[in-house]
């Protein structure tokens, strides 16, 4: 139960990175391969403050903005300077590894009696404390951190769900949907680009900094394979709501993160090797991004013959 | 209103792709007059509009809209006075989103979008008058995604999108080739009404000469990146579907005769 738990809470601190992948990938249909190095950005970013006693919230806010700066930084590659996205993604990320090292100076930062919003979250109950459902036994702390972390990615969710119904949100989803209509009714397509990455990143940030505190540490290597993590939520989560629609696939990406970290946490009990891991979500993400296609193709095919 | 002061662009400059695609036009076009644009393939008149429109900067000449030069400036910008619907009725719309997003923004073209909502509730009924307006139908499909609409359907959209903010200059670009003849006479005739009631001032390039002989108040004929023909007030009134094609004969003939005189003097001095 205490691992369900702990997988449950782990998917919704990653929905937040399912949730800034959705805005790249779906929203802007831009490939943003900086996510693995934003991910850990926020991650260095909120160990070393808390490392330093600063505020947890504040700790994690500025992981928040650390995230934006990463992310214009490959909007203005990218759109300034005309590099493929792909390819200017892969530049900021590989920059950012050797900025995450210089953040905490050393390559695994552990976080051990500083406050951090998990044991905030915690401290609303007794570490003795026990709720019994029927023969499953499940710690009071824990469920105080869910509640928490589910809170804040309820609010963020929300907020974003408000964002792309403004103008200024209507314009970003126009921007990835068909962006020479939207050039010619006045919107610079480059700023839009950038701002939009900028908010993606920032939230993979978010994400990051929220994993350190959980998890206890900091690692400069916890952001490989991330991106990848992302887009398998976000396909999962747009398969379970059947839609396009941006307040569904908001709930969609959240619900894909959870579901898919479950699905991680049982095939690991069954004994899948964890070094394996990363090779299955690849293979996986390969599968429902040609999967679909070729099962149209092959019913075409059925009912031409 | 415009003035295009002896613009030329050339494609692919320098390499054996080299098009030049305008080689100096030169017009000037009065505040609310109706310019239809006709000319050969490849003559050169999307390139035309797009370099009004800012699709990208003209090598040579210069531009004037509104008293504003605006000959180094960039397509969004321009777009505070432009409303643009394209040949491909897929370009002017963003499929993913609803008919009401779409309109909400084309409601805000040119104009700083900040984090008001785009569809209060105020703009929402603006919008569905708008839509009963046209006819069509459409105005309680409001909220269905824009991609499920017929070509003509969303072609019509556009234009009305176009027109939502009454643009100082209305850009037509073959926007009804790529409908059926019935879409195509129903999107016509809402392009007549909006420019007749908010008298736009438009340039609309097409390849019908039906469309080309009755609507607008001049005529401009273009030929391999100049203006070969430029008919105003009565003599464009004056001018038939086959008139027109009497010109385009004789561009024909003049184009084959270039050849052959071109062939000749190269066998005499090459
Ligand atoms: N973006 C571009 N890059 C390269 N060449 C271009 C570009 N746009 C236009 N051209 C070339 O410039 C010439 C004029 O093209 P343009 O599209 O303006 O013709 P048009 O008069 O609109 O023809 P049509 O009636 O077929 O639409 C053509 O030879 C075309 O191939
Ligand atoms: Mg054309």
């Amino acid at each position: 139960m205490t691992l369900l738990v702990g997988s449950f809470t782990m998917g919704l601190i990653l929905s937040l990175l399912a949730l800034g992948v959705l805005i790249s990938f779906r929203v802007l249909s831009f490939r943003d391969l900086t996510v693995d190095g934003s991910i850990t950005l926020g991650g260095s970013v909120a160990a070393i403050l808390l490392a330093s006693g600063w505020n947890p919230w504040l700790a994690t806010l500025i992981a928040f903005f650390a995230g934006a700066i990463a992310g214009t930084t490959t909007g203005i590659l990218a759109t300034r300077f005309q590099i493929n996205g792909l390819l200017a993604g892969i530049l900021v990320m590989t920059g950012l590894y050797s900025v995450n090292l210089r953040v905490m100076g050393k390559s695994n930062l552990p976080l051990m009696k500083e406050t951090t919003l998990v044991t905030f979250a915690q401290s609303f109950a007794s570490s003795e404390a026990k709720w019994s459902f029927g023969r499953w036994e499940v710690s009071v702390q824990d469920i105080c951190v869910v509640v928490m972390v589910a809170g804040l990615i309820s609010s963020v969710a929300l907020l974003m769900y408000a964002f792309f119904r403004t103008n200024l949100g209507l314009a970003m989803r126009a921007t990835g949907d068909n962006d020479q209509m939207i050039r010619a009714l006045g919107v610079e397509v480059g700023w839009m680009m950038t701002f939009g990455l900028a908010l993606s990143n920032a939230l993979v940030a978010l994400a990051g900094a929220l994993l350190v505190q959980y998890q206890g540490f900091a690692d400069v290597q916890m952001g490989i394979g991330m991106v990848v993590w992302g887009f398998a939520s976000v396909i999962i989560g747009e398969s379970l709501v059947g839609s396009r629609q941006i307040g569904l696939l908001l709930v969609g990406a959240v619900m894909g993160s959870i579901l898919f970290r479950l699905l991680v946490a049982i095939a690991l009990r069954w004994g899948l090797n964890p070094n394996d891991l990363k090779l299955v979500t690849a293979v996986f993400v390969f599968a429902a991004l040609v999967l679909p296609d070729a099962i149209t193709h092959l019913r075409k095919r059925m009912a031409s013959t | 209103m415009l003035e295009l002061e002896n613009i030329a662009k050339t494609f692919h400059a320098g390499t054996p792709n080299e098009v030049r695609a305008l080689r100096g036009v030169s017009l000037k076009i009065e505040p609310g007059s109706f310019v239809i644009v006709i000319g050969t393939n490849g003559s050169g008149k999307s390139t035309l509009l797009n370099a009004v429109a800012g699709s990208f900067i003209v090598d040579t000449g210069r531009l004037k809209l509104k008293g504003h030069e605006i000959t180094r400036w960039p397509e969004h910008r321009r777009a505070q006075f432009i409303g643009r619907v394209f040949q491909n009725p897929f370009s002017g719309t963003a499929p993913s989103m609803t008919i009401a997003e779409n309109l909400a923004l084309a409601a805000k073209r040119g104009r700083a979008r900040g984090l008001g909502w785009a569809l209060g509730s105020s703009v929402k009924t603006d919008l569905y008058e708008r839509v009963r307006a046209m006819g069509l139908g459409l105005e309680d499909r409001l909220d269905n995604a824009i991609g499920s609409l017929s070509g003509g359907q969303r072609q019509s959209l556009t234009l009305l999108m176009a027109g939502l903010l009454k643009p100082d200059l209305l850009l037509l670009d073959e926007h009804t080739a790529a409908l059926d003849p019935k879409s195509a006479d129903q999107v016509i005739r809402l392009t007549e009404e909006m420019i007749r009631r908010d008298k736009l001032t438009t340039m609309m390039v097409t390849h019908s000469m039906h469309q080309a002989a009755n609507l607008g108040d001049r005529l401009i004929m273009m030929v391999q990146g100049r203006v070969l023909h430029d008919f105003q007030g009565a003599e464009k009134q004056r001018l038939s579907p086959e008139d027109l094609l009497a010109r385009f004969e004789e561009v024909r003939c003049s184009e084959q005769l270039d050849e052959t005189a071109s062939e000749m003097l190269s066998r005499q001095y090459v």
